[in-house]
């Protein structure tokens, strides 16, 4: 279980990213953080498992305070985290294989890392999570082979074979065509189901969020301005989320723009199961 | 859940090689040979320790560098030298490698002619200006003139390459209608390539004018003038703050040769 | 109204720069002939002169190749040592002189102080120095080729180093890796084809390095070299001049093929 309470972020340029953001994400669920560009979503994220070093808050998984770790304790914790990126972030020149086993570089010495020697079982599971993934017979490819949709299936492989308690999601769709990005999400949901883990999606399309999210967070400025089901995400919220309106004065036309999405998701739904 | 049985297939990284046997081949012949090399350069636990007493006297005689006016003059005197033999060398350089590079261009010399003048590019560029150096003392007798023919030789193989691939990568397009105008086959060099090229020659000078600057203050070490002789003289009387001073000015004046080719060469852009 | 009789192709202004350019250049070449105080009548007969020498030369001594082989070989293994040498230790010198992976200013500097410390200063005169410190051999002509290597091998793989993409490396260390196999599997791939361009071309450059050092005593093929031309045997000399060229024109193919391989 993750809980995050008043994270802050405060960049060297004066920038609050951050204003103090409290979540928890439990069980399996799949919770999306939704919000304008600049507003904090990515720098949330990458605060979760310290890529990026929050100002202040704190952030527990399992009971395991994240943000006092250093060295081995924090590579420890970041191993229970998989993170999956917007640019994908495979290394390009090396193979598949490769970039899915580096998955368990926390797990082995950096000797065997340097050559290559996973235990039998993680090369195992790496081709397992590889056919899983829909991938099978391209371990050999090089990263910068593949197609967009493909590498982020790679990046999501990676991820699982961490064994992660958590996955951190950052746009994952934001590279890709709506197509694949439908199947991306599908897959994601479909490993928070499998393997019993919540998972955390920063993500900027709304529909996508509305249609495979089990709850939503609104972001604006730094500041978690809504969280709900996707049921709740009304246009006062949108509002709130995206134009910043403190106040919920006008009814405006919110069921129908919610049927409009539920539609257009019900249409393209058939055509894009396969992906 | 499908990941709990663990089946043990392995995975081998592909290898660059033909399969892994060959792999391994090339790494041992390798490393063989390295430890062939390593064992002839004789390296051996007293010579070592003879090298460190060595580099400690070295230093200790090093310091300080010595600046008496005699010693000035002499300095001075080898710089301006090195500096005159890079200019002048750099011009007849310059010269003769125009024609050369236009032999060696494919878009515009004949098969036979563009031969000749790759092979004039390849010998020149093959052997070190020292080798040129060395010969041309004995063919001259020491002095400047060995070096400044050195340099040049040297100058031909580096720029008419340079100025070779330029003059194949012109627009044919600009060539041809200068040759559709009725022009000669001089006039169309005139008109149709040597404007296109224009800009990189002077460019390509200054730059070799500052590679000849750094080469001018080694060729004296084989007698060909200029501050090198003056170091190996140094060198050979044990003089060692004398030499210090000078690679100092070398060092000196080769950044100063660097810094304003890059400004210039920066300015013509 | 146009003036359509004349035409000229350059503004008053830009041609009196040229002119200007063009003048300065002729006084420094007369100026740089002058200081040099050629003699005129070396000048005239160095072509005669040439030419004779040419004369003795030809044919090359064959019967002189296999004398000269140990020094051929003594001249390789200086190249690749000296190249290995230089590479092994460009490495952390690359990665102190890199912007992204130093560890702090003070490293940065004295990254930056290597590199251009190494390249200021010319071989030739590094295997003097290494001469007076470990006495004539290939030894100090190694190390003179291993010292003024590093500087060109760390500067263009620290450049290499400046534009990976941080993203890869970040994402290996989310994976909870350590800093070593961050290393290994974020950084090392990417600057492989950058590591394997700045070798071979640099290997190009050290083998004809290693043909001179021995001028000064510091071995290979350049004493047998040296000793031939001050004993007169020209027809030896044009032997191991041939021999030079094979080994140039050896080591730029195999560069060549190297690189190509490595995409």
């Amino acid at each position: 279980m993750l809980s995050v309470t008043d994270l802050q972020k405060t960049y060297s340029s004066g920038d609050e990213a951050l204003k103090g953001v409290s979540l928890e994400v439990t069980g399996n669920e799949t919770v999306a953080v939704i919000g304008p560009s600049g507003a904090g979503k990515s720098t949330f994220i990458r605060c979760i498992n310290r890529l990026t070093e929050p100002s202040g808050g704190s952030v527990e998984l399992d009971g395991l305070e994240v943000t006092d770790l250093s060295g081995k304790k924090l590579r420890n914790a970041r191993r229970d985290m998989g993170m999956i990126f917007q640019e994908f972030n495979l290394v390009e020149r090396l193979t598949v294989m490769e970039n899915v086993l580096s998955g368990r570089l926390g797990y082995v010495s950096t000797w065997e890392a340097f050559r290559r020697k996973f235990g039998g079982d993680d090369v195992g599971r790496a081709y397992e999570v590889l056919d899983r993934v829909g991938l099978e017979g391209h371990e050999d490819d090089r990263a910068d082979e593949l197609s967009g949709g493909q590498r982020q299936r790679v990046g999501i492989a990676r991820a699982i074979l961490q064994r992660p308690k958590i996955l951190l999601v950052d746009e994952p769709t934001s590279s890709l065509d709506p197509e694949t990005s439908r199947a991306v999400m599908e897959l994601l949901t479909e490993i928070a189901a499998d393997d019993d883990i919540p998972v955390l999606i920063n993500i900027h399309e709304v529909n996508l969020a509305e249609e495979y999210a089990d709850r939503i967070v609104g972001l604006r400025n730094g500041q978690k301005v809504f969280e709900g089901t996707p049921e709740g995400l009304d246009e006062t919220a949108r509002g709130q989320i995206y134009r910043g309106e403190e106040i919920p004065e006008e009814t405006g036309p919110k069921r129908s723009s919610a049927e409009e999405t539920a539609e257009d998701a019900a249409t393209q739904e058939g055509a894009l199961r396969r992906g | 859940m499908a990941t709990e049985q663990s089946d043990t297939r392995s995975w081998q990284r592909p290898t660059a090689f033909y399969n892994r046997y060959v792999k391994w081949a090339v790494y041992v012949v390798i490393g063989a040979f390295l430890l062939w090399s390593a064992w002839n350069m004789r390296i051996s636990p007293a010579r070592a320790a003879q090298g460190w007493t060595a580099a400690a006297e070295l230093l200790g005689g090093m310091f300080p560098p010595e600046f008496t006016p005699f010693k000035t003059d002499l300095l001075i005197q080898g710089l301006i030298e090195s500096l005159a033999m890079s200019v002048v060398a750099t011009i007849i350089g310059v010269i003769l490698s125009i024609p050369v590079a236009f032999m060696a261009a494919e878009n515009i010399a004949p098969q036979p002619v563009y031969w000749v003048g790759r092979g004039i590019i390849t010998v020149s560029r093959a052997f070190h200006e020292l080798i040129i150096a060395i010969i041309a003392v004995k063919a001259v007798g020491i002095g400047a003139l060995a070096g400044v023919i050195a340099l040049s030789y040297k100058t031909v193989g580096f720029f008419a390459k340079l100025l070779a691939e330029d003059i194949e990568d012109t627009d044919a397009g600009q060539m041809e209608a200068v040759e559709a105008t009725g022009a000669n086959q001089t006039q169309t060099m005139l008109f149709g390539v040597v404007p296109q090229v224009m800009p990189r020659v002077v460019g390509l000078t200054i730059y070799r004018w500052d590679i000849n600057i750094r080469h001018s203050t080694i060729v004296g070490i084989v007698g060909a003038g200029g501050i090198g002789s003056t170091l190996l003289n140094s060198f050979d009387k044990y003089d060692y703050d004398f030499f210090l001073t000078i690679v100092l000015a070398i060092i000196a004046i080769v950044m100063v040769g660097e810094f304003v080719s890059t400004y210039i060469r920066g300015r013509i852009q | 109204m146009t003036d359509y009789q004349t035409w000229e192709r350059r503004t008053p202004r830009q041609r009196l720069v040229r002119y200007v350019l063009i003048l300065v250049t002729l006084v420094a070449a007369a100026i740089s002939w002058r200081l040099l105080q050629i003699n005129y009548n070396y000048v005239g007969s160095a072509p005669v002169e040439f030419m004779d020498l040419v004369n003795r030369m030809y044919p090359p001594d064959v019967g002189y190749t296999t004398d000269i082989l140990g020094p051929l070989i003594e001249t390789v293994h200086i190249a690749i040592l000296g190249t290995g040498l230089a590479l092994l230790m460009a490495i952390p010198v690359a990665l102190l002189g890199a912007e992204n992976t130093t560890p702090n200013r003070p490293g940065f500097v004295l990254g930056k102080f290597i590199i251009s410390a190494s390249r200021s200063v010319n071989v030739i005169i590094w295997a003097l120095v290494f001469v007076i410190i470990f006495g004539s051999g290939a030894l100090a002509g190694t190390l003179a080729i291993a010292v003024r290597s590093i500087g060109f091998c760390s500067k263009l793989l620290a450049e290499a180093i400046e534009e990976i993409d941080t993203g890869q490396v970040e994402a290996i260390t989310a994976t909870g890796a350590n800093s070593i196999e961050a290393a290994i599997y974020g950084i090392a791939p990417q600057i492989k084809p950058a590591f394997i361009g700045v070798a071979t071309y640099r290997w190009d450059i050290n083998v004809r390095a290693s043909t001179i050092i021995g001028f000064v005593g510091a071995g290979g093929i350049g004493v047998e070299l040296n000793t031939s031309i001050n004993f007169f045997r020209w027809q030896g000399v044009l032997t191991i001049l041939l021999a030079i060229l094979g080994i140039v024109i050896f080591s730029e193919v195999t560069s060549a093929y190297l690189r190509r391989k490595v995409r």
